[in-house]
């Protein structure tokens, strides 16, 4: 079969098509956005009416997928760690429902936080919700995962969990793929109450998740991707899981190693080769990418004798991503470091764009808090967050999607004023429009702008949920016409906006005020596009004129 | 045969068009590849890099160890000097010396230049200027591709068809500049290693 050059989350992508899913709900998040522009993109996808679309949220995606699952249609969900947290009620309780048609759900965890709050590992959500996860140590497992993944899900009947890791989410590599596979045709699921889970039936169900877990076992046991690979020299035993085995091998010249090595690559961990590993080594050495999730399983707290060295004594960091370095660090190997960075490399963090609207909006709005005092605007996650760093300084809070209107609502319900939140357009929709109602039905006095740049910026400009909605919607909530101001954020009209805000904040009522302007980004893209597309008219022309 | 590669730059500045045609021209050549890029958050205007590994051998990590990299390409000066870490004692630092200014606290230019010339091995070239006066700053990428060519162990004429690979659907004139500006770049180091 041909071999593709993918990165590991494009090889989700084509391995969803090729596997016959019939639906992809996401909501952006890096390092997971690509797998559904890759499906949005392919011709494939298209001919066979592969469903691929942004959601509102990570909730909604998770729910959708749910729905697909139920009429017996293959489905994958995909989102960032921290969508997961968002989507975890709609998740847990697919637990137990569980699945009819194939339900994937994939997580892509960023430790050491490239692009993210926190580091938090996706693992431990499979286990809260008793579900197999799989986790690809290279881009040819995580395509052939899905396939495995979503015959898993329709064999015992469970949502399974994907979970990757920046590293391979966004590294390219060599992918064969599977013949592909047709569609399900629409079937309900056998019982008819088996997605109704009021506490009677819930409760059966649940007694139905706890009896599969031996099952679920039995797949980590057998389906290989858990292998035990035997070594020569025993005073050491190592678990490497996911990612973490490559960065093992890197490690020795001609990948052969001398110890014994557990590579676990699926979830709930095979009891039989733990023990076989336990009986055979004197110490054990854990390498996971992410939270020490298995090294915690095997040390419990109490247990004495057993030998078990990893994140949680300190033999690898508690936190940061791994690389080969880390992991030769932690076995005692020669330490490669090349030359030091001269002292006078500065860092380059990432900053707003030249032309961007988010610039004029922080800079109306430092003019207008100038006779205020410090530390009144709560803010939220985007391009816009960037406005906590120097020259603005102009925030102080970023916490979660949807935290920067709540916050301020909390602060100004016990009389912290003015009370000022900042959030952006696909952020107001994926969880600000909730925290507007509660601030309309206390009559909270919390000035809102919305930075409207028309897209989901900060994940590369996909398509926003809340474009030319976002009046209709603060209006259908409750705030009243004469307290929804639009301002365009140019420098021009900077006196002007300075004027808007001010007045908004003097007032002891709720007011949302939209800056709306188009995100630089997506607009140079749409003017190439029309540029190539013009070019492209006028050079048919001239042929035809020929 | 293996040959460990840090692509370096700011976001925005397109590295991965390099990464592209030495990775199409290793494929081509029956070589394996992993190439770690950088998305998300970074690419906001801040230091971006990629790890390219190609060898004849399968890879293990997506990540390049310490001291091992046979190549720095860095687009930007200032960039260049952050990977010092993962270069190989006897390794090449091939940058561009167009600062990307973007930070107020951009170092001295001057001293800056200094210190890449204190690497033993370091191929330090107006990119920019080249690009211009073959037609295009925008071909600057492929003078830099064109610059760590030689050092590449690739046959020339396969980069050059990478290339025409990679632009092909941009028509026969933009293949051509960038092709060009490739060759210009790669005769600046001949002739840069050959001084020595
Ligand atoms: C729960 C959750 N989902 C997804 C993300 C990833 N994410 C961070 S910012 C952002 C886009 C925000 O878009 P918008 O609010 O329109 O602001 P912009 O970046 O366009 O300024 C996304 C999707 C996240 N941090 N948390």
């Amino acid at each position: 079969m041909q071999k593709m050059l993918l990165l590991g989350v494009e090889a989700i992508g084509q391995a969803a098509i090729d596997a016959g899913i019939s639906a992809v709900f996401a909501y952006p998040g890096t390092p997971s956005t690509e797998i559904t522009e890759y499906v949005q993109a392919s011709r494939e996808a298209r001919d066979n009416k592969v469903v691929a679309s942004w959601t509102a949220n990570e909730k909604t995606a998770m729910e959708a997928t749910l729905g697909v699952s139920y009429v017996g249609k293959r489905a994958m969900a995909c989102m960032k760690h921290v969508g997961l947290n968002v989507a975890a009620d709609a998740f847990v309780n697919a637990g137990v429902t569980g699945a009819n048609g194939g339900l994937l759900v994939v997580s892509a965890d960023d430790p050491s936080m490239h692009s993210s709050q926190n580091e938090q590992d996706s693992r431990f959500f499979g286990k809260f919700a008793m579900i197999p996860t799989l986790e690809p140590s290279n881009q040819q497992e995580a395509y052939d995962m899905v396939f495995y993944g979503l015959e898993l899900s329709e064999k015992l009947h469970t949502p399974v969990l994907l979970r990757i890791t920046t590293r391979l989410a966004h590294s390219r590599a060599g992918v064969v793929r599977k013949p592909s596979r047709e569609h399900n045709e629409i079937r309900l699921p056998d019982d008819p109450k088996q997605f109704i889970l009021l506490p009677a039936i819930a409760r059966k169900r649940y007694k139905g998740l706890l009896a599969n877990q031996a099952h679920f076992i039995n797949e980590s046991e057998t389906s290989g991707y858990n292998r035990y690979i035997d070594g020569s020299d025993h005073s050491l035993g190592i678990i490497a899981s996911g990612i973490a085995y490559n960065y093992l091998l890197e490690n020795f010249a001609d990948r052969e190693l001398p110890y014994p090595v557990l590579k676990i690559n699926q979830y709930p961990v095979s009891r039989t080769l733990l023990a076989k590993l336990e009986k055979e080594c004197e110490t054990i050495l854990v390498l996971e990418e992410g939270a020490p999730v298995i090294e915690e399983m095997l040390k419990g707290y109490l247990s004495k004798n057993l030998n078990v060295k990893g994140r949680l004594d300190g033999t690898v960091p508690r936190d940061g991503e791994l690389n080969p370095n880390v992991v030769a660090r932690a076995m005692g190997l020669e330490d490669t470091y090349g030359q030091d960075v001269p002292g006078l490399v500065v860092g380059r963090p990432p900053s707003m764009c030249m032309g961007c609207g988010h610039i004029d909006t922080y800079n109306a709005l430092n003019s207008a808090m100038e006779k205020y005092s410090k530390g009144r605007v709560f803010s939220d996650i985007g391009c816009y967050t960037l406005g906590a760093l120097a020259p603005f300084n102009a925030i102080n809070s970023c916490v979660d999607m949807g935290a920067s209107i709540t916050m301020a609502k909390g602060a100004a319900d016990v009389g912290f004023s003015p009370s000022i939140a900042v959030i952006g357009d696909s952020t107001f929709t994926h969880s600000g429009m909730t925290g507007l109602l509660d601030v309309v039905n206390c009559n909270s006095n919390v000035t809102i702008i919305i930075n409207d740049n028309s897209t989901t910026g900060m994940t590369g400009g996909q398509k926003s949920a809340a474009t030319g909605k976002i009046e209709d919607i603060c209006r259908g909530i409750g705030i009243p016409e004469e307290r929804i101001r639009v301002i365009t954020p140019l420098k021009k009209n900077h006196d002007e906006n300075v004027q808007v805000l001010l007045e908004e904040l003097q007032r002891d009522e709720p007011s949302v005020i939209i800056s709306r302007r188009e995100c630089i980004q997506t607009l140079n893209k749409r003017m190439r596009q029309r540029a190539a597309a013009k070019a492209k008219e006028a050079e048919q022309q001239k042929a035809s004129q020929q | 045969m293996k040959k460990d590669i840090i692509l370096a730059g700011v976001g925005g500045q397109g590295i991965l068009s390099i990464a592209a045609c030495i990775g199409l021209a290793a494929v081509d050549n029956g070589l394996f590849l992993k190439q770690a890029e950088v998305h998300g958050m970074s690419q906001r205007g801040g230091a971006v890099q990629s790890n390219l590994r190609l060898s004849d051998k399968e890879i293990a990590s997506d990540l390049i160890p310490y001291g091992q990299a046979d190549l720095i390409i860095s687009v930007e000066p200032l960039e260049s000097l952050r990977y010092l870490p993962w270069l190989r004692r006897d390794g090449w630092l091939i940058t561009s010396s167009n600062a990307f200014v973007n930070i107020p606290n951009y170092p001295d230019k001057e001293a800056l230049k200094a210190e890449i010339k204190k690497i033993k091995n370091h191929i330090f070239i107006d990119a920019e200027a080249i690009a211009k006066e073959l037609g295009s700053v925008r071909s600057a990428n492929m003078v830099m591709l064109g610059a760590a060519a030689p050092f590449l162990e690739m046959p020339f004429d396969e980069i050059e068809k990478a290339i025409a690979k990679l632009f092909g659907n941009k028509g026969e004139a933009v293949v051509e500049l960038n092709q060009k500006a490739m060759k210009a770049g790669y005769e600046f180091s001949n002739r840069a290693v050959a001084g020595e």
